[in-house]
């Protein structure tokens, strides 16, 4: 399934800038390992050790935290729209 | 109201040091607003003022990922000064109905843009419409550390009789450290300023900035620290826990980042005094996903106290 993932700032860097990419996958887990194939390393900063999605990271699957969904495992269709959004924010 | 906070010994954590190292946490929660921004907050809008720049008629607005927004709503409201604060989308909802209790109006910037988003936004609408506004500039502002030069740092000499050897604090504006610090160096050269930020540029400590990677705030000058020290944004969590369980005391993550750079730098001494800054409570992240899974994470094994 072809998706569109919106990405944070300090992602960027794996995107070459972009601040919003396409990427394939039927569910989430297979989302983020497309796009680790095509922008290496941006998985690591993502998911733990483990291969879960880090605690300060909430994914959105057209709006919807995937915390609320089925997590890696929740299902995606053709024009979903993806957004990878840190939990927090920094600054002051 | 606003500073001349306790400072808290942290023994629990400490045990295992050296007998002559001893750690203390300077408790900013107890400021009105409820953090440490509360001083530098006062300050700048003091300052204001002071040079006609903030008068009856004018606007008070920053960009901010929060505690300074309740600072400055708070004072705003006891000063009868309407506020206005950009804040990030994806700061806790705490925050965000503290901000709305106090009566400040709130514009959010997108989240995935962060506090940086926020800091453009804030100068974007002040273009428009400067006259109307006057901008406490936090991470610009020299009297934002100067603030802590002021009161924070004075405060830490006495309560430590001038034995305090170390400082470590977390960056976010910069303020904290460098005003306390240029205080403690005048008094005592060999004290050591220890930041703190961040590891990496996506975290999850918020308050704090990964200045590799983001608009390095104007009144931060990292030549004057003496070290920097990195932290995890897992290992500052697993902190908050551990204050939590074995010292009773319920704190914000960037307290937690604190905490886990201050127990690193003891380690590596057979005497000393450090001071480390703990900026607010740990009320405003209850609900936040710093407590998501902190149970198991806390399992004998499952934690990683990487030091």
């Amino acid at each position: 399934m072809q998706v569109r993932v919106r990405v944070p700032t300090p992602l960027r860097k794996f995107t070459n800038g972009a601040d919003e990419v396409n990427a394939q996958g039927n569910n989430v887990r297979a989302l983020v390992e497309d796009l680790d194939k095509s922008f290496p390393g941006i998985k690591e900063r993502i998911c733990d050790e483990t291969g879960r999605i880090r605690r300060f990271v909430n994914v959105y699957v057209n709006g919807d935290d995937i915390r609320f969904l089925q997590n890696l495992e929740t299902s995606l269709k053709e024009g979903d729209s993806i957004s990878i959004v840190p939990a927090i924010a920094g600054g002051a | 109201m606003i500073g001349a906070t306790p400072l808290l010994e942290i023994r629990r954590i400490a045990r295992g040091l050296h007998p002559t190292v001893r750690i203390f946490a300077k408790l900013e929660g107890f400021n009105p607003g409820g953090s440490v921004k509360d001083r530098p907050a006062l300050k700048m809008i003091q300052e204001g003022i002071k040079a006609g720049r903030l008068a009856p008629g004018k606007t008070i607005i920053d960009s901010t990922s929060g505690n300074t927004g309740i600072a400055l709503a708070l004072i705003g409201r006891v000063l009868g000064y309407p506020v206005e604060l950009v804040v990030p989308s994806n700061v806790s909802l705490e925050r965000k109905r503290i901000i709305a209790a106090l009566g400040a109006r709130v514009t959010y910037s997108d989240p995935l843009e962060g506090s940086d988003g926020a800091i453009r936004l804030c100068g974007k609408i002040l273009q428009e419409k400067a006259e109307k506004y006057f901008k406490p500039d936090q991470y610009f502002n020299p009297m934002n550390s100067q603030a802590h030069y002021e009161t924070t740092s004075p405060e830490i000499y006495r309560q430590t009789e001038g034995e305090i050897t170390h400082f470590i604090a977390g960056i976010g504006t910069g303020g904290t450290i460098m005003g306390t610090g240029r205080f403690l160096k005048e008094k005592n050269s060999r004290i050591r300023l220890i930041a703190v930020e961040p590891d990496d540029a996506l975290h999850g400590l918020e308050g704090l900035k990964h200045m590799a990677s983001s608009i390095v705030p104007g009144i931060y000058h990292e030549e004057k620290v003496d070290e920097k020290i990195p932290v995890s944004t897992e290992n500052a969590y697993a902190m908050v826990y551990r204050l939590s369980q074995e010292e009773g005391i319920l704190v914000g993550q960037s307290s937690g980042a604190a905490m886990h750079a201050a127990l690193q730098v003891a380690r590596q001494l057979r005497s000393g005094t450090l001071v480390t800054i703990f900026p607010d409570f740990g009320d405003k992240y209850l609900t936040t996903n710093l407590w998501v899974g902190w149970r198991e994470r806390m399992a004998v094994g499952n934690l990683q106290f990487s030091i």
